[in-house]
């Protein structure tokens, strides 16, 4: 079997796709911190809490109600979303044109609270979540066995990114979006409801953490504390794409997970450093990040 | 002249008070810090819980003991030897804490340990599992109570090798307590005449293993070795059923599993796992009698590491009351002179280097069928002898243990 660096490349090969279907989930998360930051200038420290609520109101749907997944995959964004519109209107719209450390502390603590009131509630061993039938097994690819799961998770998390992608660079509803926090008043005077589109920009970043969190649902254990740690790994993932940059987020999303799958097959121990070595690298050199422009 | 009488005063005040603390309660009180993971990873397996099992140790115990109140204060390790080295050392040097309970991630322990050692306060050690701490971390200052790697490794691991798992790959936390497990798990698995072919140490904590779970695929051993513990664990036992692995022919050997865990993942994926304990709450009536009260106060069945410090907390209050003393020393020799026979254990003996060693058990997790309600989790197939168990002094490093 050929080796790299003392690695058999089927094994490579195998990391490789793993790194992949990881990005995906950075992409679709560090998507929703991006779109957030980049037109509304809030850096939501909230966005993991936001995850972890997807990936909870599907459990809970499920277990009361009896909510399938597919449905759950629609809902839970949507009601997610709704509570962030909740959140936007009568908490984060009473510091905007402050200081960006303000929406910082504000979307903080409010994590803290979400996640604290959980715990209470859930405590942190996880809640149980079952695959969907029609996703139970896989295939194998020669090189690894690949669980359709996985293989779902990166065609649903790349058509959420592309179509978020599409409407706000290449649509006038984009277009709206992007003219309404560059220069509010002058929109309004369009008669554009600025405050709405607002509300709804965060609502809808929210609601792509809410579907990153319902895809998580069913492969890692739901607890009210998974979002505190992915929410650090996401913040250095739009840090290196450069704040606010759209599609500078998906392409760092899914190269991030690749560099993070290939650091657990060479020296594994330092697998949960290499992205923040990585963004340590891009703000010495490139501050505004590798798809940022130039401040 | 005010000044210098009340330096005076004061100055005398505390010559009596240090050398009356040989013989008496200092401070007329006896105070218990509880120290744990309240919000983390390991909030579940110790947690608020454990704090409500030492809160009925005392209030079984009848609230004061020679006529001295008991006090608690308890507060968030955050899972970090800094943090809680710190809250350690305000509890023991500025508010009379007598004695450390809790205690969970084993790198806290060890940490914690030395600061009651500098100021000759006791620790009893209930949530972890590195049999470090009472080997080359061993101080005269603290007991570990439930369980430890030595035991997990001898129970699980054995009895894998002798069911025909002979090459193991291992994924390890990275830190104290994974170390210590994997190093006790190499012992036993060549001891048994198997091999560990390979071993990953990942982050603590992980959410995501599907990359290990592929290289301990290809690495084709015969089993996979989980030297984790809590979420790490379910998680990896989650993404294993996802990626096949028992179905293609490897073994799941989960180390430490707590009730809690098991709990988590449920009979469906968890059936079959098996576990080395050092309690379960469905073991006869008295530990049943036990876990009832405990989940009309909490509403969930308890851990070995909640039963451990119920059991803990009412020996050494037993201690208090014997000695008429809280006296780090003097409590230590004399829970170390009481052999321990309650809910807990049977015969359980403090030895010389803080080791509480008792009967340990291998468990194994019941299928949906056999299982009768949702904390209907163990069956026990086989008690492991105390002797047996844990590390022998004869090989102990503990400074304590004169080899």
């Amino acid at each position: 079997m050929s080796m790299i660096f003392g690695v058999p490349l089927a094994v490579l090969s195998g990391q490789l796709l793993i790194g992949i279907i990881n990005g995906a989930f950075y992409a679709l998360l560090s998507l929703g911190l991006a779109v957030i930051f980049g037109l509304l200038k809030i850096i939501n420290f909230a966005h993991g809490a936001m995850y972890m609520l997807g990936a909870m109101v599907t459990v809970l749907m499920f277990n009361a109600l009896g909510v399938s997944y597919w449905v759950a995959l629609f809902m839970a964004p949507l009601l997610v979303g709704a509570f962030g519109v909740v959140i936007e209107y009568f908490l984060l719209r009473r510091i905007a044109g402050q200081d960006h450390i303000y929406s910082l502390l504000l979307t903080f603590g409010v994590a803290l609270i979400i996640q604290g009131v959980l715990i209470n509630w859930f405590g942190v061993s996880g809640l149980r979540y079952a695959m969907p039938d029609m996703f139970k097994g896989g295939i194998n690819l020669g090189f690894m066995f690949m669980p359709y799961y996985r293989a779902w998770v990166i065609v649903a998390a790349l058509l959420v990114c592309f179509g978020t992608w599409f409407v706000i660079e290449k649509t006038k509803l984009g277009a709206y979006l992007r003219a309404g926090t560059e220069d509010s008043q002058l929109m309004q005077g369009f008669g554009i409801n600025v405050p709405l589109l607002i509300s709804l920009t965060y609502g809808f970043g929210v609601a792509l953490a809410a579907f990153a969190g319902v895809l998580a649902a069913p492969i890692y254990s739901v607890t009210p504390v998974m979002g505190s740690t992915t929410l650090i790994v996401v913040f250095a993932v739009v840090v290196i794409g450069g704040m606010g940059s759209i599609g500078g987020a998906i392409i760092t999303g899914i190269l991030m997970g690749v560099i993070e799958g290939l650091t657990k097959t060479f020296y594994p121990p330092a697998s949960s450093a290499v992205i923040f070595l990585v963004m340590v690298l891009v703000l010495m050199f490139r501050p505004s990040g590798l798809f940022g422009k130039e401040a | 002249m005010t000044m210098m009488k009340k330096l005076l005063t004061s100055a005398i005040a505390s010559t009596l008070m240090a050398s009356g603390a040989q013989a008496a309660i200092s401070n007329d009180t006896v105070k218990i810090g509880y120290l744990a993971d309240m919000s983390g990873t390991y909030r579940d397996l110790a947690g608020p819980n454990g704090q409500s099992a030492l809160e009925m140790a005392i209030a079984d115990f009848g609230g004061s003991v020679k006529g001295k109140k008991i006090e608690i204060v308890s507060a968030d390790d955050r899972n970090s030897p800094d943090t809680s080295s710190s809250t350690v050392r305000r509890w023991v040097e500025n508010e009379n804490v007598d004695m450390v309970a809790g205690m969970v991630a084993s790198s806290v322990s060890i940490a914690v340990s030395k600061i009651l050692e500098e100021n000759d306060k006791l620790g009893i050690i209930s949530g972890s599992a590195a049999s470090s701490i009472t080997n080359e971390h061993c101080t005269p200052n603290h007991i570990h109570y439930v369980y430890d790697t030595y035991p997990l490794a001898n129970g699980t691991a054995s009895a894998v090798v002798k069911e025909g798992g002979k090459s193991w790959y291992l994924l390890t936390a990275d830190y104290a307590f994974g170390h210590s497990l994997e190093s006790d798990v190499r012992r036993v698995v060549e001891a048994n005449g198997g091999e560990v072919v390979g071993a990953i140490r990942h982050p603590f904590p992980t959410q995501d293993f599907s990359s290990f779970v592929l290289q301990a695929q290809a690495s084709g051993a015969d089993v996979v070795g989980l030297a984790n513990a809590g979420a790490d664990t379910t998680n990896a036992i989650t993404t294993a059923s996802e990626f096949g692995v028992t179905q293609s022919g490897q073994t799941l050997a989960a180390l430490l599993l707590f009730l809690t865990d098991v709990h988590a993942l449920g009979a469906q994926t968890a059936q079959g796992i098996q576990l080395t304990t050092g309690w379960y709450w469905d073991m006869n009536e008295e530990t049943r009698e036990w876990s009832d009260r405990f989940m009309d106060k909490t509403g969930v069945r308890p851990t070995m590491v909640h039963a451990g410090i119920y059991s803990s907390t009412i020996q050494y209050l037993k201690a208090v009351e014997a000695t008429g003393s809280d006296d780090a020393q003097t409590v230590r020799k004399q829970m170390m002179d009481t052999p321990i026979n309650d809910m807990f254990a049977k015969n359980g003996k403090i030895r010389i280097d803080g080791r509480m060693v008792h009967d340990m058990y291998l468990a194994e997790v019941k299928t949906p069928a056999e299982s009768k309600n949702e904390w209907d989790l163990y069956k026990i197939l086989r008690t492991i002898p105390a002797e047996e168990s844990y590390r022998p002094l004869s090989e102990s490093k503990c400074k304590l243990v004169k080899n």
